[in-house]
């Protein structure tokens, strides 16, 4: 038994190189070229750059504040991109029923009449670019106020950026809040 | 309080489902070409590829072990596979590509995630952005989602030959089976894949570090890398390890509700095809067949369970509290899909934080596990999990009728129950062992997260994870301690070989019998009683066993819910 294992020392030695080249080294590199070549937007992140500046990327939330841009949801990573995480809080967390309760009440203060599930829990990776169409909804008065215009243009903007479920079941309704803010900047009127 | 459960959640789950079986065929008739040592296309390309690594090794694929060989060769190949990834953490400080400078691991972090990512559980203790340089991402851990694999379908090669050969000594070659099977199958899928996950939006570079000027003057770090070469064979291995903290549920690991459909069958796609498989290799296709529809069965109901409770707003201590720890772009009933996907696979990888589910919901994860991952299962492992229920469930009927029971031409005597039943009673003596001591002493206590009835579910979705070499995790526990590394890495490595070694125990025996032809007596194992007895037997084994533990975690907590207690 101790022979065939013994024998068995130098393949293992062997295979664990040659796989750790092929499968470590080739592959990603193989991959990262083709890649870089095809798809070199999504490649190195989908970025987003606006006078030749990265403002961040299509796929990740940022932490606005400001009452003019519009609001992701809540983040247990503090929209850190180089930390993702989720709460875990649990299903009877005192933790949890209270800091959505609180998160509750600040949002009624800003004005929302109806307070989103989704915008007082906080996501799995804490960097959810998205909301959905009710929650961006419920913001435009507010967005409308702080910019000066119309509540009705801010809406129209919000309706046009409604991406719906792939073939009708895949996915939700749902906004990226980041394309969302860029499309108001592009309207005109001044952000903060 | 109402249930927004909708047509459409339920429409994907079984349109999902469906296609899972309809990748059984296909995916099983390339699998048995490898299975067989035929050729397939591609081995006019990579043929020469395989050679080299035989003639180096100096090795001759034609010659077939025993299934003691055959465990020693693979065993070998662990501890070797184990001792490099170590290597490789330990040395992460002085290695190439750490732009970032990132620390060598400790010894008891590094040893936990070498265990891990060789026995397919990819549990992780670590948040892997913040921790891991490209290097070790990809040399360190990558190779291993593919070579566990791997090995996890070779063990399943070599029981399948038990059953189908008569009178035979030997089981197969382990390394042309785990080259063959990584060559052939995973590595040319892996490209497709990895390309198309880039073109929805995956990160392929080499490149580490980007600094995003937000509209509102913030700075925001992004951490980008090669992700899509591992995410990849992360979900097709059934590995499940994330280049990200938050895994699948991370946009650059899984940007759209497309990518998380592929990823879901993706999950399956082996597994599905191994039922298929084995019912060619025993030359009767049903007897695969019935396989995957008693697998799919269970699957259905565990989905369907995890979704009813996930939709349900009564289930929570705060009105609208089930979108915590779930993303958007994937919504509810996707979310609860795709936990109970993938933990009846082995994978492990999620796309929403399990420890913030309903109680019940959160059950079903620890169930599937506990389970033994036998519901479609991990690579490999899934269906010779599975096998090991069914030599039972003959046993059982055979009791009933008073005969010698048989399975696919083979008599099943005292050895083969007597090995199911050792490998069978891994899962709880690790699982309730480790968990029991965790939940005693100080070092185990300290790690939980949440309080009350939910914070031994913590404990108890780890080691149930660990023994059954998932991954996943209700991830509040803080895993990244001495006592928690190494008793998870204890339970790992059991979880894997202390299975491995008693299935090929029981494929050699197999192959040694004479071929036992069917008679107007014999149980049959292709119809609908076969498929309800597989259930019974899986369900009750399952939940005599576990049913006391999940009462102490979930259950307890469901009651505390439902009482307005909260901790």
């Amino acid at each position: 038994m101790l022979k065939t294992f013994v024998s068995a020392l130098r393949p293992s030695l062997v295979m664990t190189a040659g796989f750790a080249l092929l499968l470590g080294g080739a592959y990603p590199l193989a991959i990262t070229a083709a890649a870089q070549a095809l798809f070199p937007h999504q490649a190195n992140g989908s970025l987003i750059e606006r006078n030749g500046r990265v403002i961040g990327s299509d796929l990740l939330a940022q932490g606005f504040t400001a009452p003019g841009y519009f609001h992701p949801r809540p983040s247990a990573a503090n929209y850190d991109a180089s930390a993702s995480a989720g709460s875990n809080l649990g299903p009877a967390s005192a933790a949890l029923a209270q800091r959505i309760a609180k998160d509750a009440t600040a949002l009624r203060a800003q004005g929302y009449p109806d307070v989103p599930p989704a915008m007082v829990t906080t996501s799995a990776s804490g960097l959810d670019p998205h909301i959905s169409p009710e929650a961006a909804l419920l913001q435009a008065p507010r967005v409308a106020q702080a910019r000066h215009m119309p509540v009705e243009r801010v809406e129209a903007l919000v309706r046009a950026a409604i991406e719906t479920p792939l073939a009708g079941v895949l996915g939700e309704n749902r906004i990226n809040v980041l394309r969302l803010n860029l499309a108001l900047d592009g309207a005109g009127h001044a952000g903060a | 309080m109402t249930n927004g459960m909708t047509m459409s959640g339920w429409g994907l789950i079984l349109i999902f489902t469906a296609l899972v079986a309809l990748l059984a065929k296909p995916v099983g008739q390339w699998l048995f070409a490898l299975y067989e040592g035929h050729d397939t296309p591609l081995h006019r390309l990579l043929g020469p590829v395989e050679r080299g690594f035989y003639r180096a090794s100096g090795l001759d694929p034609a010659r077939e072990q025993g299934w003691l060989a055959y465990g020693l060769h693979m065993l070998a190949f662990q501890v070797v596979l184990t001792l490099f990834t170590y290597a490789i953490l330990r040395l992460q400080g002085v290695l190439p590509m750490n732009p970032r400078g990132l620390a060598g691991i400790g010894a008891d972090g590094a040893i936990n995630t070498a265990i891990a990512f060789v026995t397919n559980t990819n549990w992780q203790w670590y948040a892997g952005e913040s921790v891991l340089s490209n290097f070790s991402q990809m040399v360190g851990l990558t190779i291993h989602n593919f070579l566990s694999a791997a090995t996890g379908i070779a063990i399943a090669f070599a029981l399948f030959r038990g059953f189908a050969r008569h009178e035979a000594k030997t089981v197969g070659n382990f390394w042309a089976d785990c080259t063959r099977v990584t060559l052939y199958l995973l590595l040319p899928l892996c490209v497709v894949y990895a390309l198309f996950l880039v073109a929805c939006g995956v990160p392929q570079t080499f490149a580490s570090l980007v600094e995003a000027h937000t509209l509102e003057g913030a700075k925001q770090a992004i951490v980008l890398g090669p992700v899509a070469s591992q995410e990849a064979i992360k979900m097709l291995g059934t590995n499940g390890g994330g280049f990200y903290n938050a895994n699948s549920a991370h946009p650059f690991e899984n940007p759209s509700a497309l990518t998380n459909f592929v990823q879901m069958l993706s999950i399956f796609a082996i597994g599905s095809g191994l039922t298929w498989c084995f019912g060619r290799a025993v030359g009767n296709t049903r007897q695969g067949w019935a396989i995957l529809c008693a697998m799919l069965i269970l699957f259905v109901a565990g989905a369907g369970i995890a979704y009813w409770q996930e939709a349900d707003g009564a289930t929570l201590a705060m009105a609208g509290g089930h979108m915590e720890g779930k993303e958007v772009r994937f919504g509810i009933a996707v979310s609860a899909l795709f936990s109970a996907v993938t933990t009846a696979a082995s994978c492990g990888a999620v796309n929403a934080m399990h420890d913030s589910f309903t109680a019940i919901g959160g059950l079903i994860p620890i169930f599937n596990m506990q389970l033994g991952e036998i519901v479609i299962g991990g690579v490999g492992s899934g269906i010779y999990g599975f096998l090991l229920f069914a030599l039972l469930a003959v046993f059982v009927a055979g009791l009933m009728v008073g005969r010698t029971p048989e399975y696919v031409g083979k008599k099943i005597e005292a050895r083969e129950v007597k090995l199911a039943v050792l490998a069978i009673a891994v899962l709880p003596l690790s699982i309730l062992g480790f968990t029991a001591l965790a939940a005693v002493l100080p070092a185990g206590l300290a790690g939980p997260l949440n309080k009350g009835p939910h914070g031994f579910s913590e404990i108890l979705y780890a080691f149930s994870s660990a023994t059954a070499n998932n991954g996943s995790a209700f991830a509040g526990l803080s895993a990244g301690t001495p006592f928690y590394n190494g008793l998870l890495g204890v339970a790992m490595w059991v979880g894997r070989f202390f299975v491995i070694i008693p299935v090929l125990a029981i494929a050699g025996s197999l192959a040694a019998k004479r071929h036992t032809p069917a008679t107007a007596g014999s149980f049959p194992t292709t119809g609908v009683l076969w498929v309800g007895l597989l259930i019974g037997v899986i369900l009750i084994l399952g939940g005599l066993t576990f049913l006391p533990s999940l009462a102490l975690g979930p259950i307890a907590d469901q009651v505390s819910v439902l009482a307005h207690t909260a901790f």
